[in-house]
């Protein structure tokens, strides 16, 4: 037996030990999903025993360092990890912007003070993060963001406002982008950490179409930060957020918003119903359902190429910039099949049997897949100038 | 695995690359359709193929191949489809050696040591109809003498004018049976048409051709799972050509992108261009990764082989088709001329698309493979 092999049956056996039966259910909706944090509830106790197991081992970031509470495990051992936690529907024991953004960015560039101290509370959960760089006059153009940081020698003073700040009012800690040279567009802002109880902090939370309210606006009045703050350089916050969206986009496109990766058209039988050949009862929207789904199974090779290929430091590096339009675009066409193979069905805002409308909720959540970390057109804006080397502007 | 090549299979590439583009590019295929060939394909450039051991590729070491695997196939189909060269590569080094080497027996033992030495080119005669049907199979094999007797005629058979060995699916007293039939047997008859893409392919007939007992790949009656081999196989080796006519498609039109003023500007700096470029990208960039999962899949002898094989062939079906597509349109007026070679693109894709199951048929396949 290979060493991997070996670790693959050490991980199987693992998972069948210690993941409850609760957690090899598929996640049905975001009171499902454990977020960590000082102010988390857990919704029941195995969701709180199977988040202690996973720290203890270090799997709640299992290709993090051990020193910073991940297990250590290399890409190869992670992709196995995966799989097995795969083949059991197990669910992440820990999902949060601290993984999928703030993490790599310190793992990146933050000093060994700062990865001891932040990384750790991140692995274990203890802290919840939220990330503040959209503003209502940046969004797409995000270095025009005005948001500023005043000089104050040991700190600074923020005032400004963010925009599309995803669970601001849940999170314990913000990563921002704060402006602190005016005079220098790219080179002029600095990426800073600060806790969301400081005074000067306010949040309000933002009535989407999908009646939630996932994205808040986030308000800063004279909210003092020690100068300790920050990573990276001072003014030199942009390499750091450009490296985080790359992996944002990484997160959205993979495990995040690029969605289920089984077959649609296997799940929709029992809702579509099939006729005597056992084929779904509508032949167009099967032939539609079809398409998606040879689209579904080619972008999880995708997935597993792209992630094969960055980690290893051989993917262009703009190349999540592609795997976030294709998966986002993926993720709206399977809520509008969705929608199409519920019927009325699936129109229910508010009953039992629609679980509160989690479908046409979600469905329209879907729509700002496309938009937020980037929107697909900016996303083939980049696809277009750094890949494709195309001329202009 | 990891989903990219490894060294070795990146320094593969590295040779055949240059290889195939110093020795058969665009120009050679002009070369044959121009004077006409009744070959279909350069014996001389296929003997520099068999210099380089790429005929026996996938033909097992002591048979006298490489025993390499699809991974290492489509490396080589990627370059010929990149270049559109006429070759018996995907008939008779991917199809016919899978079949042979899946039967076993006195047929692999007798074809593939030739194969792999270049002195025999094989041919599938598969389908019945116009539209790929491997399933519908009205030729029959009835027990005669010491064999069998062969009746019925295939159509789109590849090489069929000209191959030694044919792949003939029959069916007899004990069901699907797959034959090795020489071309040379008597009552086979080939009618070589000539097809868009200048390829030639023949609709062929077997009236009473007697084969011995022992020109059965395989079992008697057991040429669902021989066929079933042979069918992923050649499909996926023509996804892999397909990417590398997408691919030949989009690079020559990004090229074009790059040098073609109008209004005082390259075209390429047109956003509404740009964003059909990307997009065209990340179609290629899925159906490659698609395309590797089906070849390492199949190398590893996997039950998902057989989902991700139909899978591979319908994504690098769309995505080579919007490739050719947008090639010519972005070309514009000079895309439609026989002179600038994108239009050979669109027809070679047209041809390949086609051949063992397009992109409908692989995406009902998939469907049906997920219970639907």
């Amino acid at each position: 037996m290979s060493q991997l092999d070996a670790f693959r049956a050490e991980v199987r056996q693992w998972l069948d030990e210690n993941c409850p039966a609760e957690m090899r259910q598929p996640v049905t909706g975001d009171d499902d999903v454990c977020w960590g944090g000082r102010k988390f509830v857990f919704k029941n106790d195995a969701q709180k025993m199977w988040l202690d197991r996973c720290v203890a081992k270090g799997y709640t970031v299992p290709d993090w360092p051990v020193a910073y509470g991940g297990a250590g495990l290399t890409p190869e051992q992670t992709k196995i990890f995966k799989q097995e936690m795969a083949r059991i529907s197990a669910r992440p024991p820990l999902q949060s912007f601290g993984i999928w953004m703030l993490g790599p960015a310190l793992l990146q560039f933050g000093t060994e003070d700062q990865k001891k101290h932040y990384l750790t509370q991140i692995a274990r959960g203890e802290i919840r993060w939220c990330q503040g760089y959209s503003e209502p006059g940046a969004g797409s153009d995000l270095v025009s963001l005005q948001t500023f940081g005043e000089d104050k020698g040991d700190h600074w003073v923020v005032n400004g406002s963010k925009i599309w700040t995803s669970y601001a009012d849940q999170a314990d800690w913000i990563f921002c982008l704060v402006r602190t040279d005016k005079s220098n567009k790219y080179q002029g802002i600095t990426f800073m950490l600060f806790d969301m109880e400081s005074a000067g902090v306010t949040t309000k939370p933002i009535l989407l179409i999908s009646g939630n309210s996932p994205f808040c606006e986030t308000f800063f009045d004279d909210v003092v930060v020690p100068k300790t703050q920050f990573i990276g350089e001072v003014n030199r916050g942009w390499d750091v957020a450009k490296y985080l969206l790359g992996h944002e986009r990484e997160m959205i496109s993979g495990g995040g918003a690029g969605g289920d990766m089984r077959s649609l058209g296997a799940a929709m039988l029992k809702s579509v119903g099939a006729n005597d050949a056992g084929e779904l009862d509508d032949p167009v929207l099967r032939a539609e359902i079809a398409a998606f789904d040879v689209d579904v199974f080619a972008y999880r090779a995708m997935g597993e190429r792209f992630m094969d290929m960055w980690k290893t430091g051989r993917a262009h590096p703009a190349s999540s910039n592609m795997m976030k339009y294709v998966g986002t675009e993926l993720n709206k066409r399977r809520y509008e099949l969705l929608m199409s193979a519920g019927g009325s069905a699936a129109l229910e805002w508010e009953s039992d049997e629609s679980r509160e409308g989690a479908r046409p909720r979600a469905w329209l959540r879907t729509k700002a897949n496309s938009i937020e970390g980037g929107t697909s057109e900016v996303m083939l804006n980049v696809i277009a100038k750094r890949i494709l080397d195309l001329p202009g502007a | 695995m990891p989903l990219y090549h490894n060294e070795d299979q990146a320094m593969l590439k590295d040779s055949i690359s240059p290889f195939v583009a110093e020795k058969a590019p665009v120009a050679h295929l002009r070369q044959l359709r121009d004077r006409r060939d009744e070959t279909g394909f350069s014996r001389e450039l296929w003997a520099e193929f068999v210099d380089m051991g790429l005929p026996g590729m996938l033909v097992p070491e002591d048979q006298g191949g490489l025993g390499m695997g699809h991974m290492e196939a489509g490396i080589v189909l990627e370059e010929i489809g990149r270049n559109l060269t006429p070759s018996p590569f995907l008939t008779t080094s991917v199809g016919g050696v899978t079949a042979l080497t899946k039967g076993g027996g006195v047929q692999a033992a007798r074809w593939l040591p030739a194969i792999a030495a270049g002195q025999a080119i094989a041919a599938l005669a598969i389908d019945e109809q116009a539209r790929h049907r491997p399933d519908r199979v009205a030729t029959t094999a009835v027990r005669s003498g010491n064999g069998f007797r062969l009746d019925g005629q295939k159509s789109f058979v590849v090489h069929g004018h000209v191959a030694d060995i044919l792949l003939v699916s029959a069916n007899s007293a004990d069901g699907l049976t797959l034959f090795a039939v020489p071309r040379e047997a008597k009552g086979v008859s080939s009618d070589p048409r000539l097809l868009v893409d200048s390829s030639l392919a023949s609709h062929m007939r077997f009236d009473g051709v007697e084969l011995n007992a022992d020109a059965v790949v395989g079992d008697v009656g057991g040429g669902q799972a021989v066929l079933d081999a042979m069918l992923a196989a050649t499909r996926t080796g023509a996804s892999a050509e397909l990417l590398g006519v997408g691919q030949g498609a989009m690079d020559m039109t990004i090229g074009y992108l790059k040098e073609r003023k109008q209004f005082g500007r390259l075209i390429g700096e047109f956003q509404a261009l740009q964003h059909r470029a990307a997009h065209l990208y990340g179609e290629l960039e899925v159906a490659r990764a698609t395309v590797m999962k089906a070849q390492q899949l199949l190398d590893e002898g996997s039950e998902d082989a057989t989902l991700y094989v139909s899978v591979a062939k319908a994504k690098a079906g769309r995505a080579a088709n919007l490739a050719v597509r947008e090639g010519v349109q972005m070309h514009g007026g000079i895309g439609m001329t026989d002179e600038f070679d994108i239009g050979l693109f669109m027809k070679r894709d047209r041809a390949l698309s086609e051949y063992m199951g397009d992109i409908h048929y692989h995406t009902d396949r998939v469907a049906r493979l997920n219970g639907y």
